[in-house]
């Protein structure tokens, strides 16, 4: 059983390898760009919601100590306890989408939706054309900042959080068939390695959120303040 | 049954730490350090500073690392290794192209 149980839990950091090189590439873009226009990253950075984004990480690294708690519970052997916290952090990680979700509406509003997708509610020079050049995004563009530029950065904002939710919506569906599985009882002191191995996953979904957290939203803020 | 398990208390402390390296992040983020003479870019470093620290403590205790076998720190060094790489390739391209004015 140990070695089984080892075995599992060694398959799973495999895979969260294959993960750290994905979202690894993505953070290497964001370096590029960012190195490039920094001017419009900061400017950009600065129109995201901070204290949502702070709630956000908060919310979402409760969510990992409940996880934690989780395994905790089922390794000891206390399957109430178990199912309470699992569903805890599920609730924490749907938080943290609502939140996310309202985040993303505020974006819609403000026409910061990249490459024109929305056709309501355009990017860019068309706003630029109706004679109100910068207000229509309610971005305050540092000295050096185009909006071309700060539509760069909401391109890597969406796809680096929307990749995000992904995992925290599969992680979310993961959560409910543990707590399916834990209503049946299926887990015990001896066999566990499904909640063992879905915690990896949902800390490692909290870690790739520690490092976005302070690569989105707090890049120009000390520019901002007072300026 | 020889599997580690980890106390609460170190799960509690962890969670706190993490707490608190997030508000200081956030602090840190107003300030302007550059006007006190640090060097460049030291908001960023202090950033990912604090980052690095935080995703540290969560992978030793929230996910065990540090009680686990020597394969698995050696398939998190291999991806860090394998991830450093992939950045210094890519950035000895990017951040020297203007070093020669060749044009493109």
């Amino acid at each position: 059983m140990e070695q089984q149980r080892e075995a599992g839990t060694l398959g799973m950091w495999v895979f969260l390898v294959t993960e750290i090189m994905f979202f690894g590439g993505m953070f290497l873009a964001y370096t590029v760009y960012r190195s490039l226009f920094p001017a419009a990253f900061s400017s950009a950075s600065n129109h995201l919601d901070i204290t949502l984004g702070t709630v956000n990480t908060a919310v979402l690294i409760f969510s990992s100590f409940t996880m934690a708690m989780a395994v905790y519970n089922t390794q000891i052997g206390k399957p109430r306890a178990q199912i309470i916290c699992l569903v805890l952090t599920l609730l924490l990680g749907l938080t943290f989408l609502g939140i996310k979700g309202v985040e993303y509406y505020d974006k819609y509003e403000d026409r910061l939706i990249p490459g024109s997708l929305i056709p309501s509610r355009p990017f860019g020079p068309e706003v630029q054309q109706e004679g109100q050049p910068f207000d229509a995004h309610k971005l305050h563009l540092l000295p050096g900042a185009t909006v071309r530029h700060v539509e760069m950065f909401y391109w890597i904002y969406f796809a680096m959080t929307g990749m995000h939710a992904v995992h925290m919506i599969i992680g979310a569906g993961l959560l409910l068939v543990l707590i399916y599985l834990s209503l049946k009882g299926r887990f015990d002191p001896e066999y566990h390695s499904p909640v063992e191995v879905v915690g990896l996953y949902w800390h490692f979904v909290d870690i790739i959120w520690i490092f976005l957290f302070p690569l989105l939203y707090l890049l120009g803020r000390h520019l901002a303040h007072g300026g | 049954m020889s599997e580690h398990i980890v106390p609460v208390r170190i799960y509690l402390t962890i969670f706190l730490v993490l707490l608190v390296g997030t508000g200081l992040t956030v602090l840190a983020a107003f300030i302007d350090f550059d006007k006190y003479g640090f060097p460049s870019q030291f908001n960023t470093i202090v950033a990912l500073t604090i980052a690095v620290a935080k995703a540290t403590f969560v992978v030793l205790y929230f996910m065990h690392v540090r009680y686990s076998p020597r394969l698995v720190w050696l398939i998190v060094a291999a991806a860090l290794f394998w991830m450093a790489i992939m950045f210094s390739l890519t950035f000895s391209d990017y951040f020297t192209r203007n070093w020669l004015s060749v044009g493109y």
